[in-house]
């Protein structure tokens, strides 16, 4: 029997982050960091193909949380690939200290330890600690710069962050008291696959209340508007691997966490529906980042709106449930989570060779860097949903099913998308067009992560692999 | 001596209720950051009760980490900040006590209706009335994070918000992790505190008004 894969994407991350904490030198950490993420990678994709460990009291596998988890380590790999070739810039032009890379990197893996214990949790409680220490951890690589904007950032991300994750708690001890007169006192009234199994005897009334606790609570972690205040401040002032893994994975675990809490609601069929709920947050998300695009001239704010803005399509679709739109929000987000990241790489980039963030000082990056320039555009378009990307594959069939089940909401939908759309392709022709301006400092960042990433998402729009299909479909249908 | 008991336990969750309201009019930080401790205790002591009642010792532990951590540590360690970073020693407000206080109530008021409505099938009443001044504990708590302009009574806006979910998670019969939430949470705190003092947030900002924070956003200098 070869070692359990499910223990190994929580121990190779915990054991690296313990190894980093000691090794001094950057560089060899750095490589010692994609090392680490790739072998957990690695271990997550041997979930596909090994025998499933039964469900304990903590931990469990099934189809829908091996989406999260191999999408969270791939990310995470790729990430680290990045940040190896692009954190040594920020050391040269001063930005951070030797000492604070060794916090960086052994930070970096305590983060995917947490957000990997979340995902393969089987526990609300243990979610709940796992939710938590991912925050954690990247609030204090937020303020990594020490800027006043980044303690700024930081401070905002933990305040808001912290009131989050107390009202989700509130929420879980509400789950529990519904669970413990049906499942006894004591760990079993924890345990997902026990709650999910005994939901309709729950007493619907204290769900309700609890629903909207964990919804306040694990929607701010998603960045839903209107609490989304930290998002925008935290994506912009932090690192940008940081910036690209919150935006592609650390959204991503609080919707997982917000959707097992969903799947207890609807077993329930006493208890409030909680699909108009999550519909209204995820809409009123879409069209408020949608037009707050508009506005921004920083370039990573400009991309964190767009991703309060996906998370809200995101929510919309899982928010009308069904095995098509669930099946459409489950590819919009990982859709999301390849572009959006692939994004954040090649803006690291842009913001190293122009030595600003800010839009209006970049100019004409297609033909100063062809490279970059491209892959950019490739990327912005697809997040802006244009054919043949699978993001705008994903789009179409959240429109399609709005529309076939909401036509009024479905309206709100397509509007906010067209808003997006423009305000995009407003601030691309900007960046990727035109007579170069500004510095032009040589380029440190690799451009493989970024290219890897577009090719995934055009390869998925324009054929989507059939193993993949069945799967989705299965995890879909698991939804309700 | 079973309605003893229970009386003793509803004494403590509702007097830290109480303090909730004393923590909101405070006008000085040292005296608010005293209310606090006073509050931590009685958590302290509502904890070990609950403990003692049902025989369930591992919420000694939490009792422990509220005694030594919340009601001694933290303040300890907030009184010395104010001083040695010399922080505004009053508490400055975005609204007026009274409209508080007021709001307060009404919060308190939803609160327990909501709560006793909602579980008047379900637990002991024990339980109940616990997760009512619960709520009550955390809405005051948030009540005051969102009245308040300094970070010091931000942090205990926070910290009295988290009392609250310890004495709920320590009213729901039986529920595990309660220490490790207690654990968790302190080390949330522990961080909170040491972010702000190892940031030298006065340093940077001259104050520790988030106010004043407010004003380097990125955005707003471009």
């Amino acid at each position: 029997m070869s070692p359990d894969p499910v223990a190994l994407v929580l121990l190779v991350p915990a054991a690296a982050a313990a190894l980093l904490a000691l090794v001094p030198g950057y560089r060899a950490s750095a490589w010692l960091n994609v090392a680490a993420s790739g072998l957990t990678f690695l271990a997550a994709a041997a979930l596909f193909v090994t025998d499933r460990p039964a469900a304990g009291d903590f931990l469990h596998v099934d189809d829908l949380n091996i989406v999260f988890i191999v999408l969270n380590t791939f990310v995470g790999l790729t990430a680290a690939v990045f940040s190896a070739s692009y954190i040594g810039h920020e050391l040269a032009i001063g930005r951070v200290t030797t000492a604070s890379l060794r916090f960086y990197h052994a930070m970096y893996q305590v983060m995917m330890f947490g957000m990997n214990l979340a995902l393969v949790s089987n526990n609300i409680g243990l979610m709940w600690v796992a939710v938590e220490l991912a925050t954690l951890t990247t609030v204090l690589m937020v303020g990594l710069y020490r800027t006043a904007e980044a303690l700024e950032a930081a401070w905002k991300y933990f305040i808001l962050g912290s009131v989050g994750i107390a009202l989700a708690l509130f929420g879980t001890i509400l789950i529990y008291v519904a669970a413990q007169p049906v499942l006894g006192e004591g760990m079993p009234a924890m345990v997902w696959t026990g709650l999910i199994a005994a939901a309709p005897a729950f007493d619907p009334a204290i769900m309700n209340v609890a629903f909207v606790f964990l919804l306040v609570g694990y929607g701010t972690k998603v960045g839903l508007a209107p609490f989304h205040a930290w998002l925008p401040d935290a994506h912009a002032e932090g690192p940008t691997p940081i910036s690209a893994v919150l935006s592609g994975l650390l959204l991503n675990v609080a919707l997982y966490a917000l959707l097992r809490f969903k799947m207890l609601m609807a077993a329930n069929a006493a208890a409030v529906a909680p699909g108009p709920l999550m519909i209204t947050l995820g809409l009123v998300s879409l069209v408020f980042a949608a037009a707050m695009l508009y506005r921004r001239r920083d370039i990573k704010r400009l991309f964190a709106y767009s991703s309060i803005e996906h998370m809200g399509i995101i929510v919309f679709a899982f928010g009308l449930g069904g095995p098509l739109a669930n099946f459409a929000g489950l590819l919009h987000m990982v859709m999301h989570s390849l572009t959006k990241s692939g994004i954040f790489y090649a803006v690291g980039s842009i913001a190293q060779i122009k030595g600003t963030q800010r839009i209006a000082d970049i100019r004409g990056l297609t033909q100063s860097h062809p490279a970059l320039g491209w892959g950019l555009v490739l990327a912005v378009l697809s997040i802006a949903g244009m054919p043949p990307s699978g993001v705008f594959l994903s789009e179409f069939l959240v429109v399609t099913t709005g529309f076939a089940r909401e036509p009024v909401l479905a309206l709100g939908l397509v509007a906010g998308l067209l808003i997006a759309f423009g305000a995009l392709v407003l601030r691309l022709t900007g960046l990727a067009f035109g007579t170069p301006t500004g510095r032009d400092a040589p380029m440190h960042g690799s451009l493989a992560p970024l290219w890897l990433h577009v090719a995934l998402v055009y390869a998925i729009g324009l054929h989507m692999p059939g193993p993949m299909v069945e799967w989705f479909r299965a995890v879909a249908a698991l939804l309700g | 001596m079973p309605d003893a008991a229970f009386d003793i336990a509803h004494l403590l969750a509702g007097s830290l209720v109480l303090v909730s309201f004393m923590l909101i009019y405070q006008g000085r930080i040292h005296a608010l950051l005293n209310v606090f401790a006073l509050q931590a205790l009685l958590l302290a002591l509502a904890v070990a009760w609950q403990a003692h009642m049902r025989g369930a010792h591992h919420l000694y532990a939490s009792a422990a980490i509220a005694l030594v951590f919340k009601a001694m540590i933290v303040p300890w360690a907030l009184h010395r900040m104010v001083r040695v970073l010399g922080i505004h020693r009053e508490v400055e407000t975005v609204v007026g006590v009274v409209p508080t206080m007021l709001a307060g109530m009404a919060l308190v008021a939803l609160s327990i209706l909501l709560m006793l409505q909602l579980t008047r099938g379900a637990g002991n009443p024990l339980s109940r009335e616990d997760l009512a001044f619960a709520l009550s504990v955390i809405l005051l708590g948030m009540l005051m994070m969102v009245t308040r302009r300094n970070a010091v009574s931000q942090i205990v806006g926070f910290m009295s918000l988290e009392n609250g979910l310890i004495l709920a998670a320590a009213g729901a019969q039986g529920m595990p992790f309660v220490v490790e939430i207690s654990v968790a949470f302190s080390v949330l705190i522990a961080m909170i505190v040491i972010g702000v003092f190892l940031f030298r947030i006065r340093e940077r900002f001259d104050t520790v008004d988030t106010g004043a924070i407010e004003q380097f956003r990125g955005e707003k200098r471009a």
